[in-house]
């Protein structure tokens, strides 16, 4: 078995239109900045995307938002410190956004990855966000039902892989990502060193490659934080020179 | 009839912070909303050490490393580069609210537009306008064993922020157990703010006056004593 793949490119290149697409990380800790611009250049449109967040600055989330290939956003906090791609599509009615709790958000997409297709927490009882959820009391307490997430894909960044698809994480980094893997009919993950299986030590393993479809290596990954304090605007090759 | 809000005696941001840091005990585990509560870790008494949370998934996290040091897969949830303390974990976000509403932390203390007399919190939104953002504030009132405010008594209009009932959209429903404000120390018990204490040089009618609800006496009220800062 070997799940890596040689390039960005080939990674990606199964997500078509209309797609429902988990894209780990929070803000930028734990982003596959690389793989989403491959989608970028791919251009699939329609597409419902699962974050934390909504992008920030002109790369990344936000760039596939002005891109125009995201019709909703499930997430959290749909700011930034530059969030002008989803605010802009956001408050002219060209983008759904679908706000849920964050802690509630990564429960939906670990209870998608574990077949559990529905559950009960105290999170948002009472508040505008529990709206329409069905109620239930246990032990004098109220709670809403939150229902699972899944995604035809999940694209994600990860330290450590190997060629059966076993990761480890860098840091903070691990965030969404190894919930997301797990809640995704395909995963594809972009990793800063493929290793062959046996180099990593069992003990470290954090997700498991059953989780885990396609491996790509990036070995120098970009960080958003570092893009956006350089002014990096990204656009797909063909439509470069008009956004410069 | 214009309320006064005593502006002339009233604790700093630092101030406040510092009154609820002395609450936090040794071997606390503790989550400081993003912002202004992120303050209170400056203010840890000596001798004592808290660790300190953050929902994307570190335990014992510390300061911001130096300029050109960030590694910026290493963020709080303020998305701010942070270090590592020895004896700091990595875990994902599914285990970081399981320790959020499973009742695993000791403390978490946010900021507040309002709280009400039994305990609901508004502090994410202020209407219907705009781009609507919760993060983990609905997760993290539920679950930590005190939930705690700190805000400032008043608005910048001089509008009460405890109040009866809170207009603002909630957070949680009776979810706050102790508010720190500039002027009083002030918990939650029975559907109902127990004053504890007071800034000395106020009367407790004018401390009243500035408040949405009735304030309860139980015994006696301390006077809210804190350093210049």
């Amino acid at each position: 078995m070997d799940k890596t793949i040689g390039s960005l490119a080939e990674a990606v290149s199964e997500i078509g239109d209309g797609a429902t697409v988990m894209i780990g990380g929070f803000g930028g800790s734990g982003a596959p900045i690389e793989l989403i611009h491959a989608l970028i250049d791919k251009g699939s449109k329609n597409l419902t995307v699962i974050n934390n967040n909504a992008g920030n600055g002109r790369i990344g989330i936000a760039a596939m938002i002005d891109a125009g290939m995201v019709r909703k956003m499930i997430c959290s906090f749909p700011k930034s410190s530059d969030p002008r791609a989803f605010t802009d599509k956001y408050l002219a009615g060209e983008i759904e956004l679908e706000l849920v709790p964050q802690g509630t958000l990564a429960e939906r997409i670990r209870a998608g990855g574990a077949g559990i297709p529905a559950f009960y927490t105290p999170t948002a009882y009472g508040t505008e966000l529990a709206e329409g959820k069905a109620i239930a009391e246990f032990d004098g307490r109220h709670y809403v039902q939150e229902r699972w997430l899944k995604a035809d894909f999940a694209i994600v960044k990860a330290h450590l892989g190997d060629t059966y698809g076993n990761l480890t994480y860098n840091k903070a980094g691990r965030n969404f990502n190894p919930l997301m893997c797990m809640a995704a009919a395909r995963t594809i993950v972009q990793v800063s060193k493929i290793v062959k299986a046996g180099e990593i030590d069992p003990e470290h393993v954090v997700t498991p490659g059953i989780f885990v479809d396609r491996v790509v290596e990036v070995a120098n990954p970009s960080q958003e934080e570092e893009l956006i304090r350089a002014g990096v605007a990204y656009a797909a090759p063909e439509s470069q020179g008009a956004q410069a | 009839m214009t309320v006064n809000t005593r502006e002339d005696i009233k604790l700093s941001n630092a101030q406040i912070a510092w009154r609820a840091a002395q609450d936090i005990l040794d071997g606390a585990y503790v989550n400081l909303g993003i912002g202004f509560p992120e303050m209170v870790a400056r203010y840890q008494p000596p001798g004592r050490q808290a660790i300190f949370h953050t929902e994307n998934g570190i335990l014992n996290f510390g300061e911001a490393p130096p300029a050109g040091e960030e590694d910026w897969d290493l963020i709080n949830a303020g998305k701010k580069a942070v270090t590592l303390k020895p004896g700091a974990a990595f875990f994902h976000h599914a285990d970081s609210f399981a320790m959020v509403r499973g009742g695993h932390l000791d403390v978490a203390i946010l900021g507040a537009l309002q709280v009400a007399q039994n305990g609901d919190l508004a502090n994410w939104r202020v209407g219907s306008k705009g781009v609507p953002a919760v993060g983990g504030a609905m997760d993290l009132v539920h679950g930590a064993k005190q939930v705690s405010v700190i805000t400032e008594h008043v608005t910048k209009n001089g509008d009460p922020k405890l109040v009866e009932k809170c207009t603002f959209p909630l957070t949680g429903v009776a979810c706050i157990t102790r508010v720190y404000t500039s002027h009083a120390v002030v918990d939650i018990k029975d559907g109902h703010f127990v004053l504890r204490e007071k800034l000395a040089d106020m009367t407790i009618e004018e401390l009243q006056a500035m408040t949405g609800a009735k304030l309860h006496i139980e015994g006696s009220v301390a006077d809210l004593v804190v350093p210049e800062l």
